[in-house]
Parts: C-alpha cells; sequence; structure tokens
C-alpha cells in the first residue's frame, strides 16, 4: 500500500515535472531565437543558434532603435504605477462612502459601477478616446483620469465586498470620539483596508500593465506603452523584423516575472480572492 | 453610519464619479445613441435609425461568422480550460514534493499580456505548421485551434489555483469517513469533491466565458483575423469594422451594442444560475 501510493507520487511528480517544462517551453524558445538572425527564425524556431545563425544581442540592438521601447518601458511604468495608485485610493473613499451611508443615491450609485463591468471595452472604445480627446486626457497624466474611471467598478466593488464585514463599531466609537468622517476613513477604516487594497492594486496591475486598446486608441499615436511597442513592430505582414521582435517580446516578458518572482505569495492570493469576489 | 453632511458625501465620491462619467457614463451612452446614426466624428451624426443594425447582418457574413466563431471558441475553451485547471488541482492537492514549485510555473503565463502571448504562440505553432508548408493564416481552423491552446495555456493555471483553493477548503474528516465506509477514489471525487468545489466550478466557468467572450488582444496579435476574416472575434471584427475602413463607423457601433447585450444576457443568465444553484445546496 506505501509503496504503491510512492510509485503512484513519483509518476504523478514526473507528469508534472515535463508540463512545467512545456509550459516554460515558449517562453524559452523565444528567448533562445532572439539571438538568431532575423531570417533563420520563423522557418527553424526549434533549431539552437549555431555559428551561422548566433549573432549576439543585435536583435536588441535593432528592436530597442525601432520601437523605442526604453521610452515605452517609462511610459507603462509611469502609467501603470500612478493609475493603480490613483485607483486603490479614491475607489476605496467611494466604496466606504456609499456602502455606509444606506441611501437612495449610494445603491444607485453601486449598481451603476457594478453595471460598468459588465460592458464590453468595445462598446464604449470609440466615444471614449473622443472623450478623452476633447477633455485633453489624451496624455500620460491624462489617462490615469480614464482608468480610473474604467476601472472603478470592479475595484469599487471588491472594497464594498470587504467593507461589509468590518464591524460597524470601530467606526462608531471613532465619531463618538469626535472624528469627522475624513479623519475616520483615513486613520480608522483605510489600514483596515489593507489586504483587499494590495488585491485591488495586483488586479489593476495585471490589468493596465498589459492593456493594448486602451492605451493604443487614447494616446497611442503619441505615447507608446510596452504592448502598443510590440504591436508596433507587426507593420505590415511579412515585412516585419523577427529578430527584432524575439527580442522585443523578451524584454516585455522580463519585468512581468521579476514583478511575479517578487510578489507571488500576493499576486496568486489577490488574484483568487479577487475572482471569488467578483 | 447612516447619515453623513453632503460636503463629505461628495469630497468621498466626487473623484471617482467625475471620472466615471467622462471614461464610462458619457461614452457609454453616446455609443447608444450613435448606433442608430451615420458619423465619422461625434459632431457631424446623422440619424439613421435601425438601419446600422441591419446592415451588421447584411453587409457582408463578417458578423454572423465572428458570432459563430465566439461561440464555438467560447463552448470549446471553456470545457478544455476547466477540465484541465481542474485536473491539475487535483494532482497539486496530493502533496507531493514540489507542490508550490509547479503551481508557480503553471500560473505564470496568466501574467503576460494578450499582444506577447499572441506573438509566442505565433512562432511556435508556425513553426511547427511550416513543416506542412502552411502557416496560421491559411486557415480559420488552425487560428481556432491555436486561440484555444494559447487560451489554455494561459488561463489553466489561473483556474488551477481558484481549484486548489477549493479543495483545500474540504475538510478531510468527510473523505477520511468515506475511505471508512469504503468508498474508492472516483466515488470521493464523484460523490465529495465535485459537489463541494461547485462554487469554485461556478466562478470559474464564469470567469473563462466571459474571458472567451471578450478576447481581443490574443485574437489581434496570434492571427489578426486572418485568412480574411475568417479567424475574427466579436471584439476583433467590431475594431475592424470601425477602424478598417472610412463610413462603417455606426455599424461598428451597432455591432458593439449587440455585443454588449450578448455579454449582459450571458452575466444574467450565468448570475441566475449560480443563485439556483447556491439555494439547493
Amino acid at each position: 500500500m506505501k509503496a504503491q501510493k510512492n510509485l503512484q507520487d513519483n509518476l504523478t511528480f514526473i507528469f508534472l515535472f515535463i508540463l512545467a517544462a512545456l509550459i516554460l517551453a515558449p517562453m524559452l524558445i523565444v528567448l533562445m531565437n532572439s539571438f538568431k538572425g532575423r531570417f533563420f527564425i520563423a522557418d527553424t524556431p526549434f533549431a539552437l543558434p549555431n555559428s551561422q545563425t548566433f549573432i549576439g544581442m543585435k536583435n536588441y540592438f535593432s528592436g530597442l532603435a525601432k520601437t523605442g521601447f526604453i521610452q515605452a518601458f517609462w511610459y507603462s511604468l509611469f502609467i501603470t504605477v500612478f493609475s493603480v495608485t490613483t485607483i486603490v485610493f479614491f475607489t476605496s473613499m467611494t466604496a466606504w462612502c456609499i456602502t455606509r451611508v444606506k441611501s437612495k443615491v449610494s445603491s444607485f450609485l453601486y449598481y451603476l459601477l457594478v453595471f460598468s463591468m459588465i460592458v464590453p471595452f468595445q462598446m464604449v472604445m470609440f466615444t471614449m478616446s473622443k472623450m478623452a480627446n476633447i477633455m485633453r486626457l489624451d496624455n500620460p497624466i491624462g489617462i490615469i483620469v480614464i482608468y480610473l474611471g474604467y476601472g472603478a467598478g470592479l475595484s469599487v466593488f471588491i472594497f464594498s465586498g470587504f467593507i461589509k464585514s468590518i464591524p460597524l463599531e470601530i467606526e462608531e466609537a471613532a465619531t463618538i470620539d469626535g472624528c469627522t468622517p475624513i479623519q475616520t476613513f483615513f486613520l480608522i477604516v483605510f489600514p483596515i483596508l489593507k489586504p483587499i487594497g494590495i488585491t485591488v492594486a495586483i488586479l489593476n496591475t495585471m490589468w493596465i500593465w498589459n492593456d493594448y486598446l486602451l492605451p493604443y486608441l487614447v494616446i497611442g499615436s503619441n505615447y507608446k506603452t510596452i504592448p502598443i511597442a510590440v504591436q508596433y513592430l507587426q507593420g505590415g505582414y511579412g515585412s516585419r523584423d523577427m529578430g527584432a521582435m524575439m527580442a522585443m517580446l523578451v524584454l516585455a516578458i522580463i519585468p512581468i516575472v521579476l514583478f511575479y518572482f517578487t510578489l507571488q505569495k500576493y499576486i496568486i492570493e489577490g488574484v483568487v480572492a479577487g475572482a471569488v469576489k467578483g | 453610519m447612516q447619515k453623513m453632511p453632503k460636503k463629505y458625501y461628495a469630497f468621498f465620491t466626487l473623484p471617482t464619479i467625475l471620472a466615471f462619467v467622462i471614461s464610462f457614463l458619457i461614452p457609454f451612452l453616446l455609443g447608444i445613441y450613435l448606433s442608430f446614426t451615420k458619423f465619422t466624428t461625434v459632431t457631424n451624426s446623422q440619424w439613421v435609425g435601425v438601419s446600422n443594425y441591419i446592415h451588421a447582418f447584411t453587409d457582408d457574413r463578417n458578423f454572423m461568422n465572428a458570432t459563430i466563431f465566439t461561440v464555438k471558441f467560447a463552448l470549446v475553451s471553456v470545457v478544455l480550460i476547466n477540465v484541465f485547471a481542474f485536473s491539475l488541482a487535483l494532482l497539486l492537492t496530493r502533496k507531493i514534493r514540489g507542490t508550490n514549485i509547479f503551481r508557480t510555473v503553471f500560473f505564470m503565463p496568466n501574467l503576460i499580456g494578450g499582444i506577447v502571448l499572441g506573438y509566442i504562440w505565433q512562432l511556435i505553432i508556425n513553426g511547427v505548421l511550416i513543416k506542412f508548408g502552411v502557416d496560421i493564416t491559411f486557415s480559420a481552423d488552425y487560428g481556432f485551434w491555436g486561440l484555444i491552446v494559447l487560451m489554455n495555456w494561459q488561463m489553466a493555471g489561473y483556474m488551477m489555483v481558484i481549484y486548489i483553493a477549493g479543495i483545500q477548503g474540504i475538510s478531510p474528516e468527510l473523505i477520511e469517513a468515506a475511505k471508512i465506509d469504503g468508498a474508492n477514489s472516483w466515488q470521493i471525487l464523484r460523490r465529495i469533491t465535485i459537489p463541494l468545489v461547485s462554487p469554485a466550478i461556478t466562478i470559474c466557468t464564469f470567469l473563462t466565458v466571459t474571458n472567451s467572450f471578450k478576447l481581443f488582444d490574443q485574437n489581434l496579435a496570434l492571427t489578426a483575423g486572418a485568412p480574411a476574416r475568417a479567424s475574427s472575434m466579436l471584439a476583433l471584427d467590431i475594431f475592424t469594422t470601425f477602424y478598417g475602413s472610412m463610413g462603417y463607423e455606426g455599424v461598428g457601433q451597432a455591432k458593439a451594442v449587440m455585443f454588449f447585450l450578448f455579454v449582459g444576457l450571458i452575466v444574467l443568465l450565468q448570475l441566475r444560475f449560480s443563485r439556483t444553484r447556491e439555494i439547493e445546496i
């Protein structure tokens, strides 16, 4: 019985190990091809680089020059960091207020925000980019407002679910002690929201960092984020530089992998919590 | 706190609500209005009634094709992703060594953005297909199965962690009791594990259905709809209608409204389904 369990566990381990290798393989193949000459990639992507095909870091240099990747990295970082901070800050305030103040306005706002979650982006893509244009929000600072508005639904929904579980007595005690609502929120409630705040931050980071169509339509003609820079390499079909493409894919993956390995525990927990509540 | 002075209420809600009105509410209402007009910019719209909706079906077969493609894709990917993810979750809750590392690796593709994923898989799939003298743009079937493989690679790990959380929530005493009563592992799976993780099944089905329906980035990067527009899903078809040729903005917007109604309907069905299930349990 014991021996049989051991054998089963070993077989499972081997199976999972092969599967893990298969899952990592596509990324490793891209990495390998990023060191090959551009004409040796599309036809033989599974061949290791050899003395004839190996060209060192040349693809990286040509890719960086063609896409402005370094600039795109800074735009992506700027937009993601400030949008996520803004979203966590303002939507937690809104969620607390409309959860605690029971009124018709509150529940109207709540359902309106939740409703926005089910609307596909294509429904508003044209009109939203026009609005951004008219309101002069079509720049890396203005797009933060767009992200706050478009991301508000999910974030308010997740915060509200958590706030309902916080006992009201804590806040009532603060009010009796003379706190204004602003003091109550920032001194008492906001610190309690920390775990769910991390969840909201992670979900929004994953969304905004990888988002393509919204930034492409709103700021894409003047400012390229990483996904826009990668897509830009596509160009006309057939004419694209496969070498530069491989190198840029590698550069696009590296920040995500670093982010993942540093915050892995929070990311997986956050995503599960977000899914279960959302 | 039942009441709050108006100025505080405004302080807490106005920043979010203003941004929401600018980037969602006005665009949404304007979008519904524009779907009944002919326009190239917002200011030159002319009322044309429902003709955009009729055009969406009669001009060409793109919209119907995209709808069929999307529904087929959603059905196949929901089943495959969930079966795959659930099996992985079962294997990873058997307390064997390396569980944490495997979980980390399986979840990782979920963090990579759709555009990057699309090009990674384009390289791999074309690398295989070239041995047969074709590439992914040769037939919409290749695009279809390519997207299925891609989505499994991306989402199975995500669904897996939700299933793991569900399976770990089952109290070990139940399994223990079933074993003592002589249940075999298939019976335990069928009669205990699956019923008890049904909330997780509901969540995962919902997530995979909505993600499959709204798929855009992966579709754009992997095939861009090729050949012609045969492998376009709904989101990409709407995008192409809008920005692909002048004069079809109204039709694009009408398609977008129908897409929204479609997604809305699925969400409502899903909510109703999960409510009735909760009552049963």
